[in-house]
């Protein structure tokens, strides 16, 4: 017999439960330092910028950048090392449980839901920017850090230089502000990151999630084990009404009964708790969870 | 089918399992661990 519960209203605990475990050395924020302990080097499978004056863990984005930046088979001093500890840990992850991360630990995912709860008109995003975040993982995170090198022959970290919202309000704004060292340094990058700062924030506000569904390559990473993970989701097509209630929640306004296992997903289970008609289902090694039947005049 | 669906997830976590402990014995956390204790300066917008 299947379970019926309502895992939702748990997930906001732990949303702010991984946001503060993943950043919880405070003295970061009175002294401007970052934390440099031994554990700095555990990669956490979520958008967490490593300079944030109280990270605890590394970026993986960040992370395999390094890696592909520094992989240089021309050069002596480079490093051959291609980010397997990265890329392993997140496929690992992603065998497991997809994109499930995104919807339940990402600090800046549960960030951009909260500022979609300032009251304002709200917009759709057309479906096709989920494509652009694929751009984002194989042009900035990828192929430039291997290709384009600068006057010593190393690449550059091209998606947390020039786009990554998450580096800018987690690490720039709060470092620059505390240490007067680099407040000296401020140039025309800053503003500029800053600036696409800005208009995230301003996307956050009118649309849901707008870095999750067209930017973040984490969630492009994460998003292409969501049809081949142990974690799985399912919609029962003799139950299910088509009455979009599913759709209407979504925070990736995502059809679940068209793709119940969709890379867009971010598996915050949302959608079980809207269904109406016990149509959605997930399963975890062999732990069934079926949505609860909210009508008050069930079928036989 | 539904048996080679049942398969995949753990294929898949073995394999990444796999390649996690590689990049670990070539010292990948190290470098990880150097680059995450110091300031990124391209992340802050600085670089």
């Amino acid at each position: 017999m299947p379970k019926t519960r309502k895992p939702v209203e748990k997930r906001v605990w732990y949303q702010a439960g991984s946001a503060i475990v993943i950043n919880a050395w405070l003295p970061g924020w009175l002294t401007g330092r970052i934390y440099q302990g031994q554990v700095k080097g555990v990669c956490v499978p979520v958008l967490n910028c490593y300079s944030c004056p109280s990270a605890m863990g590394a970026c993986p984005i960040g992370s395999m950048q390094t890696f592909f930046a520094g992989l240089r088979f021309n050069l002596s001093i480079a490093e051959f090392k291609v980010g397997l500890y990265v890329i392993g840990l997140l496929g690992a992850v992603g065998a497991v449980v997809g994109r499930m991360p995104c919807g339940w630990l990402c600090p800046f995912g549960f960030f951009q839901e909260l500022m979609y709860k300032i009251p304002t008109p709200k917009i759709r995003l057309p479906g096709f920017v989920s494509y652009f975040r694929y751009v984002f993982l194989a042009v900035l995170v990828i192929l430039l850090p291997l290709l384009v090198t600068d006057e010593f022959g190393f690449g550059q970290t091209w998606f947390c230089k020039w786009v990554c919202p998450a580096g800018t309000l987690e690490a720039g704004i709060p470092l620059v502000a505390l240490n007067t060292g680099l407040r000296s340094l401020v140039a025309f990058m800053y503003y500029w990151k800053v600036a696409l700062l800005v208009v995230f924030l301003g996307l956050m506000i009118v649309s849901t999630r707008p870095f999750c569904r067209a930017v973040c390559p984490l969630g492009a990473i994460l998003g292409l084990f969501n049809r081949g993970s142990l974690f799985r989701m399912a919609v029962d097509d003799q139950k299910c009404t088509l009455c979009r209630k599913c759709y209407k929640d979504c925070p990736v306004e995502l059809k679940f009964y068209e793709t119940p296992n969709s890379p867009n997903c971010i598996r915050c289970l949302r959608c079980v708790d809207s269904c109406q008609y016990g149509a959605i289902s997930h399963d975890f090694l062999g732990k069934l969870v079926v949505s609860e039947d909210k009508r008050v005049n069930k079928p036989a | 089918m539904k048996l080679a669906r049942r398969k995949l997830p753990w294929v898949l976590l073995g394999l990444f399992l796999g390649v996690m402990v590689v990049g670990l014995a070539f010292g990948e956390y190290r470098t990880v661990l150097e680059k995450a204790v110091t300031v990124c300066l391209d992340c802050i917008g600085i670089g």
